[in-house]
């Protein structure tokens, strides 16, 4: 990656203005033409280097204050299969297999975020139903110690 | 923290809802936001800027898939006595690597993620964390698939 496409992607991800015409203002930054940022812009999300042009909202500041995630020990063979299907229910924001170690056998992880304990639970057992898996547990969030943007490229830059 | 949400007006709804759900890249994005909630550009502006000013939106642009420009990431997990966790925490979150840290009701209660530009790098600041903690069980759970990243909350629905 260019260094100039390191800069884009950091204008673009963590500087963002919110103006009428952005991607004139980060041309301008950058010294690029705002249709050559949008053209960069629209090859990124081609390409699945920018997911989307959205907004990452602070999850207590919206009443989303239950933040459980959910261990899950899944048959290998079936994974493909839990894995889709959790990962459909729209409650259900992040859905991963991961690997596991002697100590701790579970290998698909969901996370749910929601205004009540109640709701997560109730959630998780609705998720459990419906692909037939018992073995699982709810590991609430009790206190938030950090949460961060990504530092993107900050080692090239120092 | 519960609560907060009560300071959200129906319009601040709104607006958060269709921009979860994204804007495109256009001369004018907010523009086309705008024209979807049938209210002016300037409004939508400034409706940003004091919602991102007050910290209800955390960032705004470009979702970036980490992956894709070379970087990786992990989850892990610790077992610390609740008297250190301060302690501990301190140590973990120093790397500007460390993108999210939470205390968790579990034995392992401290889990945190780690996004960096090489596996040696992870395991570098796991090596650290061990040695200036002295605890040296250390879960590292890597991902092998990812099948969603999606977080969207819902803002408009029956609450």
């Amino acid at each position: 990656m260019t260094e100039l496409e390191q800069r884009l992607i950091m204008e673009l991800g963590d500087n963002f203005p919110i103006d009428s015409r952005p991607f004139a203002v980060i041309g301008r930054r950058l010294g690029m033409t705002e249709e050559e940022v949008i053209a960069r812009v629209k090859e990124f999300i081609d390409r699945g280097i920018i997911r989307r042009l959205s907004v990452a909202l602070r999850q207590q500041n919206v009443g989303f204050t239950a933040n459980a995630m959910i261990v899950w020990k899944v048959p290998p063979e079936r994974l493909e299969e839990i894995g889709g299907t959790l990962a459909s229910f729209p409650e259900v924001t992040h859905c991963y297999e991961r690997e596991t170690l002697p100590d701790w056998p579970y290998n698909l992880y969901t996370m749910i975020h929601r205004p009540y304990r109640e709701e997560c639970l109730a959630i998780a057992e609705r998720l459990s139903q419906a692909v037939g898996i018992k073995d699982y547990k709810a590991l609430f969030s009790k206190q938030e110690l950090k949460r961060s943007n990504p530092q993107y490229f900050s080692e090239e830059r120092e | 923290m519960t609560g907060h949400e009560k300071e959200l007006s129906e319009a601040d709804r709104q607006l958060l809802s269709a921009m979860q759900q994204g804007f495109s890249p256009v001369l004018q994005p907010f523009q086309e936001i705008a024209e979807r909630l049938g209210v002016t550009e300037e409004k939508v502006i400034s409706d940003l800027r004091r919602l991102k000013a007050n910290g209800i939106i955390r960032r705004l642009g470009a979702i970036i898939d980490s992956r894709k420009i070379g970087y990786t990431g992990t989850l892990c997990a610790m077992q610390v006595p609740a008297e250190r966790i301060p302690e501990v925490a301190d140590v973990i979150n120093a790397f500007p690597e460390i993108t999210h840290n939470y205390v968790r009701e579990h034995d392992y209660n401290i889990w945190f993620t780690i996004l960096a530009p090489s596996t040696a790098r992870i395991n570098q600041i796991l090596k650290r964390i061990k040695e200036q903690t002295g605890i040296t069980t250390v879960l590292n759970l890597s991902a092998s698939r990812i099948f969603k990243i999606r977080v969207n909350f819902d803002l408009e629905g029956d609450r």
